[in-house]
């Protein structure tokens, strides 16, 4: 029972991990504000929780996995407002999207 | 074995977040960075904590978590708004905030 | 559980490396609100660290305030100023280059004299300090050692940092003056329906949680301080997403002052009525028939005066900040 434990925890911290370093990547190298923004909500969402979820496999029926669900909760709640506000922030003040052709550009609107 | 393996991703992700933090051409770039610095540094002191055998101190990151979000609303109306008030937006803040970031152009991406 | 104590000195390195990486970008960047941005990411990281070296109540507090109260006040200093810093040209000056120099040097020499850094023998580990780690179970019975340093064993240090946090809080009072009243106009983010309902949602969640932390000091990280930090950020969050003026009418001025010097007057209080009772100054022995119970009692009432001051003087202060419309 605790190999299983153990394993399924080994996987769901390597997936988390993978998840964040793809985040972070996506940040990083995309080439677009707009765009950055959904890279950066990958590791609110599966990073946080595959991290999360790992450690309260670990960690058992506790206090300590409660607060770890806690903390879940409020990541899973929080991350996406902030995409949100982000990107809304940046639109109403001007920046523009890299648009790939002359059709979308024509047809955005502020 | 496994906490030190993802303590290893969070923190080259961190330095990779640093990067763009540092670059990051327009004002948005780097509170995005900031924001998500914020989310890494929860993570990292919930794997600390299981890593260092004292996973007790997950209070810390749920105050992480919540401060990190208020800062990045406050730092969000800021720059929308020019004010934490809630009032009109003031032409000298907003002058000075559009001076600061490189002028937003439209691309057209090569496909 | 996997546990056990490892070398965390890469970990260390690492975040000490990240520390001077972005201490340089912002000395470098001009412009200032990208600078504000990068020390929110340097309070984190310090955070880290603190969380790194077993130091919690220390990282709590930096994670309150570093990462959210002061990166907001500084953006607030900086819409009333400009947004950029003035190129400077660097000369040379060799005057004032020779006198850092030297007297770096003797700072360096005079360290010569203390004990290396964590020495067990160092008189700092030998002497007070192992005298609170044995004798705080028994004395004051509190699991979180660092609560009974602070609340009991030097509460009159506490008592002065209080008493410094009212006193700034005047003087800032002082500085920017009597706000004036004044009708405001719409909200811009009232509009925003997503933010409005995860501010419903989280503000009373926040609040809950400072409670907690303020009251479950004594047996984890937290406290007085950290707890009215973070119920000054919810009402902070209040006020960016509903507007200076609800909040303003919620939380009203007179009150506030009021309990801007309640908190310290509770914390004195304490004091006084344990020397009516027999005691020193806030010697918490007196406070009930069994002195670990006092010891109990007093710990809680002083760290309610700490949250009770430090809550409405970031309040206080952040209404203030926000109120200005010019310098």
């Amino acid at each position: 029972m605790a190999a299983i434990l153990d394993l399924s925890s080994w996987i769901c911290l390597v997936a988390g991990s993978f998840f964040a370093l793809v985040s972070s990547l996506a940040v990083l190298r995309l080439p677009d504000y707009y765009s950055r923004i959904h890279g950066a909500g990958i590791t609110d969402t599966m990073g946080a929780g595959l991290i999360l979820l790992g450690l309260a496999l670990q960690a058992g029926i506790s206090l300590v996995t409660a607060k770890l669900a806690l903390v879940l909760i409020f990541l899973v709640l929080t991350g996406p407002t902030a995409s949100h506000a982000l990107a809304k922030a940046a639109y109403r003040l001007g920046l523009d999207p890299v648009l790939n052709s002359e059709k979308d550009k024509a047809s955005s609107s502020r | 074995m496994m906490f030190a393996a993802a303590m290893a991703a969070i923190l080259t992700s961190m330095a990779m977040l640093l990067v763009r933090a540092v670059q990051g051409p327009t004002v948005f770039d780097r509170i995005l960075s900031v924001n998500a610095f914020g989310t890494k540094t929860v993570l990292l002191i919930a794997v600390l904590g299981f890593l260092t055998g004292r996973p007790a101190f997950l209070d810390l990151a749920l105050v992480y978590a919540l401060m990190n979000f208020i800062s990045t609303i406050a730092v969000l109306k800021f720059t929308r708004v020019g004010s934490l008030a809630g009032g009109q937006q003031l032409p000298a803040d907003a002058q000075a905030l559009q001076g600061s970031e490189a002028p937003p152009e439209t691309q057209v991406a090569e496909s | 559980m996997n546990g056990g104590v490892i070398d965390t000195g890469l970990i260390d390195m690492i975040l000490l490396a990240f520390l001077v990486a972005i201490t340089w970008a912002i000395v470098r960047l001009r412009d200032l609100f990208g600078a504000v941005m990068l020390t929110g990411i340097f309070s984190l990281i310090s955070a880290c660290l603190f969380m790194v070296m077993d130091a919690v109540d220390v990282a709590f507090t930096e994670a309150a305030v570093g990462a959210g109260i002061s990166t907001v006040l500084m953006l607030r200093t900086l819409a009333l100023t400009k947004g950029r810093s003035e190129p400077h040209h660097n000369r040379l000056e060799l005057g004032p280059l020779l006198l850092v120099v030297v007297i770096g040097a003797i700072l360096i020499y005079g360290t010569f004299d203390m004990p290396r850094y964590g020495d067990p023998q160092a008189p700092v580990h030998t002497e007070m300090a192992a005298r609170f780690i044995e004798q705080s179970g028994e004395e004051i019975g509190i699991p979180n050692i660092v609560t009974s340093v602070l609340g009991s064993y030097r509460g009159y240090d506490t008592f002065g940092e209080t008493t410094v946090v009212f006193t700034a809080a005047i003087g800032v009072f002082l500085l920017l003056g009597v706000p004036r009243r004044g009708r405001r106009a719409g909200d811009a983010l009232r509009n925003d329906i997503v933010l409005r309902i995860s501010a419903k949602a989280l503000i009373p969640l926040i609040m809950v949680f400072a409670l907690y932390v303020q009251f479950h000091g004594d047996y984890g990280p937290g406290g007085g301080f950290q707890a009215g930090v973070i119920w000054a950020a919810a009402i902070v969050l209040y006020t960016l997403v509903f507007g200076l003026a609800r909040a303003e009418k919620i939380f009203r001025r007179r009150p506030l002052e009021l309990l801007v010097a309640g908190g310290v007057l509770l914390y004195g209080a304490v004091g006084v009525v344990t020397m009516a009772l027999g005691g020193n100054f806030l010697d918490y022995d007196y406070l009930a028939s069994d002195p670990v119970a006092g010891q109990h009692y007093g710990i809680l009432l002083i760290e309610l005066g700490v949250g009770i001051t430090v809550a409405a003087v970031m309040v206080a202060l952040f209404f203030l900040f926000v109120r200005r419309r010019q310098v």
